[in-house]
């Protein structure tokens, strides 16, 4: 299978990207783009700069838009693209290299809404913590949320998924804290139209995450699993 | 108290800065990448610990004894008295950051795993080690804030600031921005396990270059057990790796089998009426190994018969991704399976207090050879990482040592990598000597074929130095023991009831060190 890759290359943060193209000899259309851009680095004398880590949609190192749509670059299989793949680092984060973003905006959120557990706390094999503990940390449904942007108040659904954990067991003298944190940088700044649920590749029930968090947090229900 | 360096922030990195932070004191947590990015999260099975919720009477004692026994007596029996008698209560702890382990009616529920005849690893569905990092990750976040600890994400090793035997501190670059920072202080080591070493070849990440370790042997570190590789049983090609298909799809009922005379033969049942296709992780893959040669074809795994409720359950996960890279829905067809390399028990050689040879140099988690001996068991690699950080964190805590700036001329500062091809070339020169069934002509030759590499950077250079030390140490076990198997010494030999020692000091040395007597209890 013959491919036709483009890639946006940018050599450092301060350098302007510019466009770049291979031809690309595929094996299997099975194959990934991160298992291609790993081939392709080992004949470049100049490889391609992008994290990855487990190659197998697991750990979200390798986020970046292919083809305009942001995703993991090992769960993109050629056999969806006619031949053309043109890649692009995320476009919400500030790019250090070819195709890596520096992500930390993600985690310094996670700790403005202090995410964590104030004291101990059991969730008992709960179905929702468990689905919130699946997020990746990719970044994916960020670029794709016409609300967020790096600095903004509106941190989006990373953050929602692990303050979903904390809320189906929220100790008592944290729950203010953790409430107003929701309100203040998820529930007021959602628009709902749940782009990022399409486009979230570990599949995570964003809604079903949603409707038991706003139960907890906003409406102050006590039951916490819906 | 000086400083405190870790390099690592899986799980075994993340538990001892934790603890640290408990106690009152920071470190510098550093990584290649994020937390949730280190192979720690790929972690599916479960982690074991004597609960005994099951109605087993199971207890430490048990799980004391399968833990030396599957790892066949090469493990440091005191150190494993600690782990197994710590292990109720690291799970319990991890209970109350709020994991969501499957629970029974009143508590949490345990399964079975390899090696173990008691029902002993509690688990998270399939996805153990992301929803046991999501809650230590948090938990970690909690100290961040507070300023304990300092995270370096995005921050590689250059090199160990070592002279004269003792440690001073880690030379680290900054990945986004080329930046080179000494950190001078006691230094603990969690960087996983080797898999870069076999690129492609592994079930784990490409992340773990294997370079942490080959950088510690080539400026002195002892490694150990460095032939001990485990293969897991069941695996599948996909496009750039191995992927791991659980031991827990056996222990929720799976059955391995191969056609003989047109029929299926469950031939680990038949082998082994007692665990049958639940034994030890290295019996499992040598057995799968040697009746493909004598059948041919492929070897399966049968999970036809897992009820819905398993599958919705406990294995969602692992039947998701079956679907997705083979396009074959386990819960109606059987699955062409076969060994991969998985984990690596052999690693930095530390004693039972994690130390290193090296003055205040310490390592823990799966680049530490400790607790595993010739074969680990499933389940026990989450918690000797748990276990291992926490307790190398409270050692250091007892032996602190202020270290202020020194003379670090002459120390390397060469971060080039390795080139892909040499890398390539190492991996498959070292499989060729280091299958499951290996003999001393394999070995030979393979080395003869690394004596023509050479190394034309630091890197390089260690890598090909590891990789001897791989051989040698293969070479000089003149017998057979877990996942050390040699067909020109089949037999397990008590002389040889013992550490490989791997040293570098201009040349690579081999030598056998006694393993630590069992101490009374106190
Ligand atoms: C697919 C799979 C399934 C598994 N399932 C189970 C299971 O069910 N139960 C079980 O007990 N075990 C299981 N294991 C094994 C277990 O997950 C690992 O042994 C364990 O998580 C290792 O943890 P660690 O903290 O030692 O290392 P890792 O989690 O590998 O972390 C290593 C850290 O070191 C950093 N690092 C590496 N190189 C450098 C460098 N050069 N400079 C700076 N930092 C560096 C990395 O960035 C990372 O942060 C499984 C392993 C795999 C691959
Ligand atoms: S629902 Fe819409 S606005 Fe809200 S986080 Fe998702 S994409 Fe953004
Ligand atoms: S919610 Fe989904 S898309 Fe967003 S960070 Fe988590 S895993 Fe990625
Ligand atoms: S490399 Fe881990 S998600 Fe793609």
């Amino acid at each position: 299978m013959n491919l036709k890759l483009q890639i946006l290359r940018r050599e450092s943060p301060d350098a302007s990207p510019h466009w770049e193209s291979y031809e690309y000899q595929a094996q299997n259309e099975n194959a990934s783009v991160a298992s291609v851009l790993h081939d392709l680095n080992q004949k470049l004398d100049d490889p391609v700069r992008w994290e990855c880590s487990c190659m197998q949609k697991k750990c979200g190192a390798c986020a970046m838009v292919i083809n305009h749509r942001p995703r993991l670059a090992c769960d993109a299989r050629l056999k969806e693209f006619n031949g053309e793949i043109k890649i692009e680092p995320l476009r919400k984060f500030p790019v250090i290299a070819d195709l890596i973003v520096d992500r930390s905006i993600l985690f310094e959120n996670l700790k403005i809404m202090r995410i964590w557990f104030a004291e101990e706390a059991k969730t008992y094999g709960s179905e929702i913590a468990y689905q919130a503990s699946r997020c990746l940390q990719c970044g994916c449904c960020l670029e794709i949320c016409p609300n967020f942007y790096a600095g903004g108040t509106f941190f989006g659904m990373a953050s929602m998924t692990l303050t979903a954990r904390i809320l189906t067991a929220v100790p008592e003298k944290q729950k203010q804290e953790i409430c107003k944190a929701y309100r203040d940088h998820i529930y007021e700044g959602c628009g709902k139209s749940l782009a990022c649920r399409e486009i979230c590749p570990a599949g995570i029930e964003i809604e079903h995450l949603l409707v038991n968090s706003n139960a907890v947090a906003i409406w102050k229900r006590k039951k916490h699993e819906i | 108290m000086g400083r405190m360096i870790i390099i690592g922030a899986g799980l075994a990195g993340l538990s001892a800065s934790v603890t640290l932070a408990e106690q009152g004191f920071s470190c510098d947590l550093i990584s290649l990448q994020n937390s949730e990015r280190a192979q720690s999260v790929l972690a599916e099975g479960g982690i074991n610990a004597a609960l005994n919720t099951m109605g087993e009477q199971d207890q430490v004692q048990n799980h004391y004894e399968d833990t030396l026994r599957g790892g066949v007596y090469l493990a440091d029996p005191n150190a494993v008295r600690n782990l197994t008698s710590h292990a109720p209560e690291i799970v319990r702890w991890l209970e109350n950051l709020g994991v969501p382990f499957n629970m029974t009616d009143q508590d949490i529920m345990l399964r079975n795993f390899g090696g173990q005849k008691k029902k002993r690893t509690a688990y998270a569905q399939s996805s153990t080690g992301k929803i046991i990092m999501t809650a230590v990750i948090d938990e970690a976040r909690k100290h961040e804030v507070s300023g304990k600890i300092r995270r370096y994400s995005h921050h590689e090793l250059i090199c160990l600031l070592i002279r004269d035997h003792i440690c001073m501190g880690a030379r680290i670059r900054d990945l986004y921005t080329g930046e080179i920072r000494d950190f001078f202080g006691i230094v603990l080591l969690c960087s996983g396990g080797m898999n870069g070493i076999f690129p492609g070849m592994t079930t784990g990440t490409t992340q773990n270059t294997g370079d942490v370790t080959a950088i510690a042997f080539r400026q002195g570190v002892e490694l150990g057990n460095l032939e001990m590789l485990q293969y897991h049983p069941t695996t599948i090609g996909i496009y750039g790796k191995r992927c791991l298909v659980t031991e827990a799809a056996r222990g929720e009922g799976g059955r391995l089998y191969i056609m003989k005379n047109q029929k299926k033969w469950y031939f680990m049942e038949e082998k082994y009426p007692e665990l049958k296709n639940l034994m030890p992780r290295d019996v499992v893959s040598r057995e799968m190994y040697m009746i493909r040669r004598e059948c041919g074809g492929s070897v399966y795994l049968d999970m036809t018969g897992l009820s819905q409720e398993t599958w919705q359950k406990k294995l969602s996960d692992l039947r998701q991704e079956i679907i997705y890279y083979l396009a074959l829905d386990p819960a109606s067809a059987p699955l062409p399976v076969k060994e991969g390399i998985h984990y690596f028990m052999g690693g930095i050689a530390v004693d039972e207090k994690h130390q290193t040879n090296i003055k205040n140099l310490y390592a823990a988690g799966e680049c530490a050879c400790q607790y595993h001996g010739a074969n680990r068991l499933g389940g026990n690699s989450l918690l000797g990482a748990l276990y291992g950080g926490r307790k190398a964190a409270e050692i250091i805590l007892q032996n602190p040592e202020d270290i202020s700036e020194k003379d670090v001329s002459g120390m390397i500062s060469d971060f080039r990598p390795a080139s892909p091809e040499l890398i390539q070339k190492i991996g498959e020169i070292l499989v060729s000597g280091l299958g499951i069934i290996r003999n001393a002509g394999d070995l030979e030759k393979a080395l003869h074929q690394l004596e023509s590499l050479k190394g034309s950077n630091f890197r390089e250079e260690n890598r090909i130095y590891l990789a001897k030390a791989m051989l040698l140490s293969a070479l000089e076990r003149k017998e057979s023991r877990g996942a050390h198997y040699r067909e020109d010494y089949p037999e397990k030999k008590e002389a040889f009831r013992k550490t490989t020692i791997a040293e570098f000091a201009q040349e690579i040395k081999i030598t056998f060190r006694e393993i630590p007597e069992r101490r009374a209890e106190l």
